[in-house]
């Protein structure tokens, strides 16, 4: 349940707060209300519960992302795996443009 | 059990190695602690354990937010269920017993109870509808600021906070100071010290004398934390070090936290089968009484005291699971009467539980071929 899930911004909704993020090509609106620093598109943030916790700083990504490659490769059943796509489905579906 | 894949093999037995070591020259059992059901997942499902050399104890605390949620709190959600209310939370919650009925028996008996991944989904039902909503929402400091971000943002007139968060610093206390604890380190988790930052545990390490690793989800990760906690209970050197530098500062996350602190505040309370903790329940703040639902609603639990409680649950030892005083194998209810399509105790029920994980991983996978 604690276990966020990094995500790369891809718009940000100003009037909203909210931001498109993709998920490995699925995306979802994010909330930005409770993220440490200001994000702009193309940053990647940890999301948990649909709201960005950390802006992840840019030498940190690539070896953020290793885990969660693996365990989006797993079957649905294991708990690592579901908790990950729990998270991604806890931000909203993306508002069609 | 999936296969043990590790980015870097070689590191993982060179520090597999450096572990031995460590716990050769202690000479003696050391026990260490985390607090996180992913940490216990990553664990479990990656055979660390196999890893970890017979001395050394690494246990699974009170690090899972849904089987710490007491016994009463669920009876508050159950009584709002039975009377009408529109109740949304988390799935993980809805098998959780409660005094006589879980959220998910009084949804079989006709209450409304709607899953939600996230605060923001709660948000948008009570928009869709006219009836009265109340989130119950659990979870560790994480996920409270999450709640906190729409209780600050004018949320709809129907909908109301039946808060059952849960603040993990204060637990890590009682835990240490429990005569039978013979924990000698902790492991603290990444994600929520995501928000809190490291600095959270200095206060602990200098009032306990026991050191604090805050450590990330890899496999690695975690064997790293693990071999700089030992290597901290050989120095006797009681300090915090952050082995997560990537998601956790010192400081952390400070407009979430400031955030989390106008909203709640910290009250003791029961956490289910550990103990009463001082400070450890986040409870809305006066100022946000109108979205709270035990202002806005009189919940009696005492209505369901008329039942008897099921005799099952007094075999239970989740506490003493989550204590560190005993593994779900101690348990003579674990996989017999107690199983995940009919828990007995809450540390069945989430994904997060000791006795879940173990359940679909086992907990002492023999892998020493890998190491």
């Amino acid at each position: 349940m604690c276990l966020g899930v990094p995500g790369k911004v891809v718009e940000i909704h100003d009037l909203t707060n909210m931001a498109t993020v993709d998920f490995w090509g699925v995306r979802r609106q994010v909330c930005l209300d409770i993220v440490d620093e200001p994000v702009i598109v193309g940053d990647y943030i940890l999301n948990h519960v649909g709201f960005a916790i950390r802006r992840i700083p840019a030498e940190s990504i690539a070896e953020t992302l290793a885990l969660y490659e693996t365990l989006m490769s797993e079957d649905p059943g294991d708990f690592m795996a579901a908790d990950v796509r729990g998270e991604i489905d806890a931000a909203m579906k993306a508002v069609k443009a | 059990m999936s296969e043990l894949k590790f980015r870097d093999p070689v590191l993982a037995r060179q520090l597999a190695q450096q572990l031995a070591h460590l716990m050769q020259e202690i000479g003696r059992d050391v026990a260490v602690m985390h607090v996180c059901g992913s940490h216990e997942q990553a664990i479990a499902k990656f055979g660390l354990r196999s890893l970890f050399p017979k001395r050394l104890n690494v246990i699974m605390g009170p690090g899972c937010p849904v089987c710490v949620t007491d016994v009463p709190e669920v009876d508050e959600g159950v009584v709002l269920a039975r009377d009408g209310v529109r109740i949304a939370t988390y799935g993980d919650m809805l098998k959780v017993p409660g005094t006589v009925q879980s959220l998910a028996d009084a949804q079989a008996s006709g209450a409304k109870i709607d899953v939600i991944y996230s605060p923001s989904q709660v948000v948008e039902l009570a928009r869709s509808t006219s009836e009265e909503v109340v989130f119950f929402a659990t979870g560790f400091e994480t996920t409270a600021v999450a709640t906190a971000a729409i209780v600050v943002n004018d949320p709809p007139k129907n909908l109301s906070i039946l808060s059952a968060h849960k603040y993990i610093p204060p637990v890590m206390e009682i835990v240490a100071e429990m005569p039978e604890s013979r924990v000698e380190g902790f492991l603290a988790a990444g994600h929520a010290a995501t928000i809190t930052g490291s600095a959270v545990f200095e206060s602990f390490v200098e009032r306990q004398k026991v050191p604090v690793v805050v450590a990330g989800f890899e496999p690695l990760d975690i064997l790293a934390g693990v071999v700089e906690l030992v290597k901290l209970v050989r120095d006797r050197e009681a300090k915090v070090v952050n082995m997560f530098p990537r998601c956790v500062t010192r400081e952390g996350n400070l407009p979430a936290q400031e955030l989390l602190w106008r909203v709640f505040r910290q009250i003791g309370g029961r956490w289910r089968g550990i103990a009463h903790v001082p400070n450890g329940n986040l409870r809305l703040r006066d100022e946000f009484a109108h979205v709270d639902a035990r202002k806005r609603f009189q919940i009696d639990v005492t209505t369901l005291w008329d039942y008897a409680p099921p005799h099952l649950a007094h075999q239970c030892i989740c506490g003493d699971i989550m204590a560190g005083i005993r593994n779900p194998v101690d348990c003579r209810l674990f996989n017999k009467e107690c199983t995940p399509e009919n828990p007995v105790g809450a540390c069945m029920v989430s994904n997060e539980g000791t006795c879940k994980i173990w359940h679909l991983y086992g907990g002492v996978p023999d892998l020493s071929e890998i190491a």
